[in-house]
């Protein structure tokens, strides 16, 4: 990225967001490791660990929104490159179990031993390493999203079409996934992760650093969308959502920016995927469920489409809201919420939060020059003629 | 090859022998059409003569069933796509209005220049003075510099027609294929239309189609007129309007 791709790309928002993301990184974990323990400022560990799952939706959603909000491509299926990137994590974090699992095996993580594998998986290679393990974080998804894009891109299936078939990619490695012959655990997915790099996955230090390393990934991805969006490839982007024959018959090959757009947003939504199984210490064939790359298209409509700052907003007051009603007496009605706020959004805030916030800014801000003119008129004693006591 | 090693025709654009049927319905039959390099000329016929349909064959939006497109005497257009056949040098205006609305006036022109179209090239594009200067150049010619940072989308209906023309004009194309410039348009946009496509003429080859008469006659230039997918007349406005055929077909047998 050159540096004048950077400064094009920072405006106010963009920068406000960048601010509000850094502090937390840097402040959250700081109160939490520092702070004693029940003090006011601290802040507890589950809520780090809580907090930094937000982030990692909140980094999913900024892809959703870069190829939905930007060239119109809606895919029902982005939570399948999440998972993707949180298996390549989890398989990682699997073979740095070793000896310590139940049944021992240096080499085969617990439900080999238990499904009688005789020996590992070719494709379990190699996921000892990190470098390995973290760079099939961003090629397994990204690599997914370009064979699927050149195919449905190419032959030009656009719409409620192409989110159709992803929602059925993301439901056929579900099924996929869910069978214990595949070898990444069936049912169960992969769990009793030990540590990561050598660091305890469940000590207080470890989970403040991954909070860290989630907001520093949110703000690179950031960076990423908005150098994207506001190059002129970006310009193309929006001629391509708003009329694709059109730009077609300019001589862009449509298809080439969708593809890239589409590789770029599902290797960010695999580096999410990888950040938050070990916060959460689990990854398992649910994540790959239709309904939530749904909710996680929600999460973009709620904070605004086409905006970024809004996708990221938009993920972590959904969830905040989630976490708040599914913990309480409401918690079996949350689907119903979660339905209700979408048609609200819909029907009343068709911009989304932000999109609604930006909109009332310029419009005031137009009203407030146009007020700062009159007023500049009536100095020089053009117009208005006195009022009436 | 799409390339053929010599020109086979001294023509622009040369279609022959072309037929297209959708279902059954020969919408192309037989047409057979030349258009001479620096050429203007204004394409008539009534509903369903298959107008548009030839534009979409020569852009390649529509693959005849037969027949031959050659452009420039030496490009096979029936094997190309669409974006092929722009990158080649053949610019369109649509019937209807269609301008990026959510986009700037020049941030329209920004994206019809022909410069670099690939993923890379826009990625990490930086604007150059010569890109700005043909970006004003265009939009003094379509009275639209006062407009430029405003919304495609907020633009009256004739000025869109006209930032339409202004983007065939940044793309700077060889062969300008314009379909209905002047509808919606009052007299006096009308006539200014027509100013302004006799000055592209001077250094693009143009065909229009319009149903406006008095614009046709305007221009000035040969006329051909379709009916049910093929030529039915050729010559002066004058020539076309007075035979008998075509008087027929436009005023119902």
């Amino acid at each position: 990225m050159t540096p004048h791709m950077l400064t094009r790309s920072l405006d106010r928002g963009a920068t406000i967001f960048l601010a509000v993301v850094a502090a937390c990184g840097i402040l959250i974990p700081l109160s939490n490791l520092l702070l004693p323990a029940g003090s006011f400022l601290q802040v507890p560990t589950y809520l780090v660990a809580l907090w930094g799952k937000y982030v990692c939706y909140a980094l999913l959603a900024l892809s959703i929104d870069l190829i939905w909000g930007y060239c119109g491509i809606l895919s029902l299926g982005h939570g399948a490159f999440f998972a993707l990137g949180g298996y390549a994590m989890g398989m990682y974090l699997m073979r740095q179990i070793g000896t310590r699992g139940v049944y021992g095996n240096p080499v085969l993580p617990d439900f080999m031993v238990f499904l009688n594998y005789s020996k590992l998986p070719w494709y379990w290679y190699g996921f000892d390493m990190f470098w390995f393990a973290a760079l099939m974080v961003l090629v397994v998804p990204g690599l997914l999203a370009f064979c699927f894009g050149w195919l449905a891109f190419r032959s030009r299936v656009t719409g409620v079409y192409l989110s159709i078939i992803t929602q059925a990619m993301t439901y056929a490695l579900l099924l996929a996934f869910f069978r214990n012959d595949f070898g990444f655990g069936g049912n169960n997915g992969l769990t009793d992760f030990k540590d990561i790099l050598g660091f305890n996955v469940q000590a207080e230090g470890t989970r403040a650093a991954l909070f860290t390393l989630s907001c520093l990934a949110l703000i690179v991805g950031f960076l990423i969308c908005r150098a994207i969006v506001s190059s002129k490839l970006g310009k193309v982007l929006i001629a391509v959502r708003d009329a694709e024959s059109r730009t077609r018959f300019l001589g862009y090959r449509v298809e080439s920016y969708k593809l890239f757009v589409f590789t770029v947003s599902a290797c960010m939504a695999g580096v999410a995927g990888a950040l938050y199984v070990p916060q959460v210490g689990i990854i398992n064939p649910s994540e790959f469920a239709p309904g939530n790359s749904i909710e996680a298209v929600i999460w973009v409509a709620v904070g605004g489409r086409g905006t970024l700052v809004g996708a990221a907003l938009g993920a972590v007051v959904v969830n905040y809201a989630k976490t708040f009603f599914t913990s309480g007496m409401l918690a079996p009605y949350w689907l119903f919420m979660l339905g209700a706020m979408f048609i609200l959004v819909t029907l009343l805030l068709p911009k989304g939060i932000v999109g609604t916030f930006n909109a009332w800014w310029d419009s005031s801000k137009e009203k407030r020059n146009a007020a700062t003119r009159a007023s500049a008129a009536a100095e020089d004693g053009v117009t208005e003629p006195k009022m009436a006591e | 090859m799409n390339v053929m090693d010599t020109r086979a025709t001294s023509a622009m654009l040369y279609l022959d022998g072309v037929h297209v049927s959708f279902d059954g319905f020969h919408a192309i039959n037989n047409l057979s059409l030349t258009l001479e390099p620096g050429e203007m000329r204004a394409i008539i016929g009534p509903n369903g003569a298959g107008k548009t349909t030839m534009m979409d064959i020569i852009t390649g939006k529509t693959k005849p069933d037969e027949g031959t497109v050659l452009f420039d005497g030496v490009t096979d257009l029936t094997r190309l796509d669409e974006t092929r056949i722009a990158e080649l040098g053949i610019g369109r205006k649509f019937q209807k209005p269609t301008v990026f609305e959510s986009q700037s006036v020049q941030d329209n022109l920004l994206l019809a220049l022909n410069v670099d179209h690939s993923v890379k090239g826009t990625l990490f594009w930086s604007g150059s003075r010569a890109e700005s200067e043909r970006i004003d150049k265009v939009l003094e010619t379509i009275r639209l510099t006062e407009a430029r940072n405003r919304l495609a989308g907020s633009l009256s209906h004739g000025q869109k027609q006209w930032l339409e023309i202004g983007m065939l004009l940044a793309q700077d194309p060889k062969l300008l294929l314009v379909d209905e410039p002047v509808a919606g348009m009052t007299d006096v946009e009308t006539h200014l239309t027509a100013e302004l496509l006799k000055e592209i003429n001077k250094t693009h080859t143009v065909m229009v189609v319009e149903h406006d008469m008095t614009f046709v006659r305007e221009l000035g230039v040969k006329v051909t007129c379709l009916h049910e997918g093929t030529v039915l007349a050729e010559g002066t406005i004058d020539q076309v309007s007075s035979n008998e055929r075509v008087i027929e077909v436009y005023l119902g047998r």
